[in-house]
């Protein structure tokens, strides 16, 4: 089985999940990584995860660049004829593995948890409804197989020592569909431990009841040396940047501890955090869903519990 | 302009949805809501049609039932709808959603396309692009805020990190995150006018496409192995005592 990654650069280095797809794809065949970006040390990294071959797609310039991308992975496909084809569920993947997609007339299996091959056929795993069903779909239309898989599914490791040989991609010029323009980029700076890499994690929902109320997650976050998290419910209220949601559409966290405070533990949270080590939660009210997964539930007021917590760890 | 909303009709999320253990195809009641996260959508549209004097058209695939979705859409004061609805769409992909709604798209005509960035019950996050794709129109995907300069659409993209200010000229497709704005209520006179407006029952005959087939056979659905619920505790005010000794029992403090 002859299986590409496809990997964005994120500052400079290649996008986690690339390195985590890569070692997946280790198991599963001889590996090749298809880079979007410029860096050679995120060229040598993707080497020491087992791509023997890199392909870089570069000269995109300001431009968004899913389109020209897909375009040129079309190309390759055609001629290199890979088995699969593997993306991270990002918001460029995504761009470009739909666009890709509809190019070829292949269908793309999205959120995949885990990947396995049966004979020939590659076999995707999704997880539903919050995670509590797992469906099995095997992919039956020609090759490649296009699959997205999510950000923390797989744990990435080192494969020892390849030097890739890299090929240069040129991203050609699609007209019309590639005159989108990036202007300006904008980093929202957070302080402390990055939410996808903290150990632990403390976040805050709707229960907190106001935006000035996030200062107990962000006080006990600093107690622990953790980061903060929050729901879709707080974002979208203002109270928080975007880069804090976890969740289906936010990101995927996996740290030792993850402690709710204040959230009712809807489906599509769930599957951005079920995974945590040991869930700790306090909510008022005894029936919400996240007690189902919490190691430890507290059933009280988050505005008691939380500031005699603040007070117990001085 | 011309603004095409793609609208998708769900299940009501608050009744818990099943598959069918035979065909695993979701079971589709007769009740089908507005999916939540279109609703910024057609906001979106209503507001950029009023600045731009044009018309709002929804563009909807999957089982009509009793248009009830539909009819919500209309009542926040779109113009028309367009349902493309037909038996062998059922188990449907993404790809051949997206076949089916560029299809229609195209029928109907457009300066802008706007979609959400994933559907609460499908969530495969990729029809927007591939719609994209098939109409060859940049995407401006994951907008947090939407602005027209003439025709030209310039937006703020959520990036992992923060944001991009990105432009296309139209003809284009947006996809729009929850929060770009607040979706208005129907008023009553909305739901009273939006049971007259036209809506457009289309089978894929009329429509001249045939999708690819999904490629795809669903082998097995099964309960995952799931987390046991652990310790719950009543606060009767020392409740945080328990929190700080698990604490100490993972050695954090
Ligand atoms: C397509 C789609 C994608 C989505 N993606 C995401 C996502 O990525 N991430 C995400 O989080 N959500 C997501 N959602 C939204 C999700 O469905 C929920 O609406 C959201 O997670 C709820 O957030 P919440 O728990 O903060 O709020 P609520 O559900 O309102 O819960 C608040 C909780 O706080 C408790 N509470 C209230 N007061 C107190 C108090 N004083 N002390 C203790 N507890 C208190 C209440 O009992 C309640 O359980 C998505 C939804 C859709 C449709
Ligand atoms: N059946 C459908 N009918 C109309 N629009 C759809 C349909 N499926 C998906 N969409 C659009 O595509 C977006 C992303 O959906 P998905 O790729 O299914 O997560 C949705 O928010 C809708 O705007």
């Amino acid at each position: 089985m002859n299986i590409w990654v496809f990997v964005e650069e994120a500052n400079g280095a290649p996008a986690p999940v690339g390195l985590e797809l890569l070692t997946k794809a280790r198991e599963l065949g001889s590996v090749s990584a298809v880079f979007l970006g410029e860096s050679d040390d995120a060229i040598a990294e993707l080497g020491r995860y087992g791509a023997g071959a890199v392909y870089r797609l570069a000269g995109g310039e300001d431009k968004l660049p899913a389109a020209g991308a897909a375009a040129a992975l079309a190309d390759l496909i055609a001629s290199e004829s890979p088995d699969l084809v593997l993306f991270g569920l990002t918001y460029t993947d995504r761009d470009v593995a739909g666009r890709l997609s509809a190019r070829l007339g292949k269908p793309v299996v999205s959120n995949a948890s885990d990947i396995r091959l049966d004979g020939d056929s590659v076999v995707v795993i999704t997880e539903i409804f919050g995670g509590t069903q797992l469906v099995e779909t095997a992919v039956r239309a020609d090759a490649p197989a296009l699959v997205i898989g999510r950000p923390k599914a797989f744990t990435a490791e080192p494969g020892g020592e390849t030097t890739p040989a890299v090929t240069e991609v040129t991203l050609p010029d699609v007209g019309h569909a590639g005159a989108a323009v990036i202007t300006a980029v904008h980093v929202e700076e957070s302080e402390g431990p990055k939410l996808e890499e903290a150990d632990i994690v403390v976040s805050g929902g709707r229960g907190l009841g106001a935006a000035d109320k996030f200062e107990l997650i962000e006080q006990l976050a600093g107690k622990l040396g953790a980061a903060t998290g929050a729901t879709r419910a707080v974002v979208d209220a203002g109270w928080v940047a975007y880069s804090k949601q976890v969740g289906q559409t936010g990101k995927t966290v996996k740290p030792s501890i993850y402690i709710a405070c204040g959230i009712s533990g809807a489906m599509q949270h769930l599957v951005g955090m079920k995974d945590s080590g040991t869930i700790i939660a306090v909510n008022k009210d005894p029936d919400a869903p996240i007690f189902d997964v919490a190691d430890l539930g507290i059933v009280g007021d988050l505005h008691q519990v939380i500031p005699k917590l603040l007070e117990a760890l001085a | 302009m011309n603004i095409v909303v793609c609208v998708k009709q769900i299940p009501d999320p608050a009744n818990p949805s099943e598959l069918d253990p035979d065909s695993h195809f979701l079971v589709r009641p007769e009740e089908q809501v507005m999916d939540d996260g279109d609703r910024y959508g057609v906001e979106m549209a209503l507001q950029l049609a009023e600045a731009s004097e044009g018309t709002v058209t929804l563009v909807s695939m999957g089982p009509a039932g009793n248009l009830q979705g539909i009819r919500q859409a209309l009542a926040m004061g779109a113009d028309k709808a367009v349902i493309v609805t037909d038996d062998a769409l059922r188990g449907s992909g993404a790809l051949e959603t997206a076949q089916v709604l560029a299809a229609a798209i195209t029928r109907e005509g457009f300066d802008l396309v706007l979609c959400g960035t994933e559907s609460t019950d499908g969530y495969s996050g990729i029809v927007p692009q591939q719609v994209a794709e098939l109409l060859g129109v940049p995407a401006l995907t994951y907008a947090r805020k939407v602005s027209l300069d003439g025709s030209t659409v310039k937006i703020e993209q959520q990036t992992a990190g923060g944001f991009n200010e990105v432009e296309a000229p139209a003809p284009v497709l947006l996809s729009l995150t929850a929060g770009v704005v607040e979706p208005r209520y129907p008023t009553f006179k909305g739901i009273m006018a939006a049971k007259s407006k036209p809506v457009d029952q289309l089978s894929l005959g009329d429509l001249g496409v045939a999708p690819a087939g999904s490629g795809q056979e669903i082998l097995s659905v099964a309960d995952a192995p799931g987390r046991e619920a652990g310790t719950k505790i009543e606060d009767e005010g020392e409740a945080h005592l328990e929190i700080v000794a698990k604490l100490q029992e993972l050695k954090v403090v």
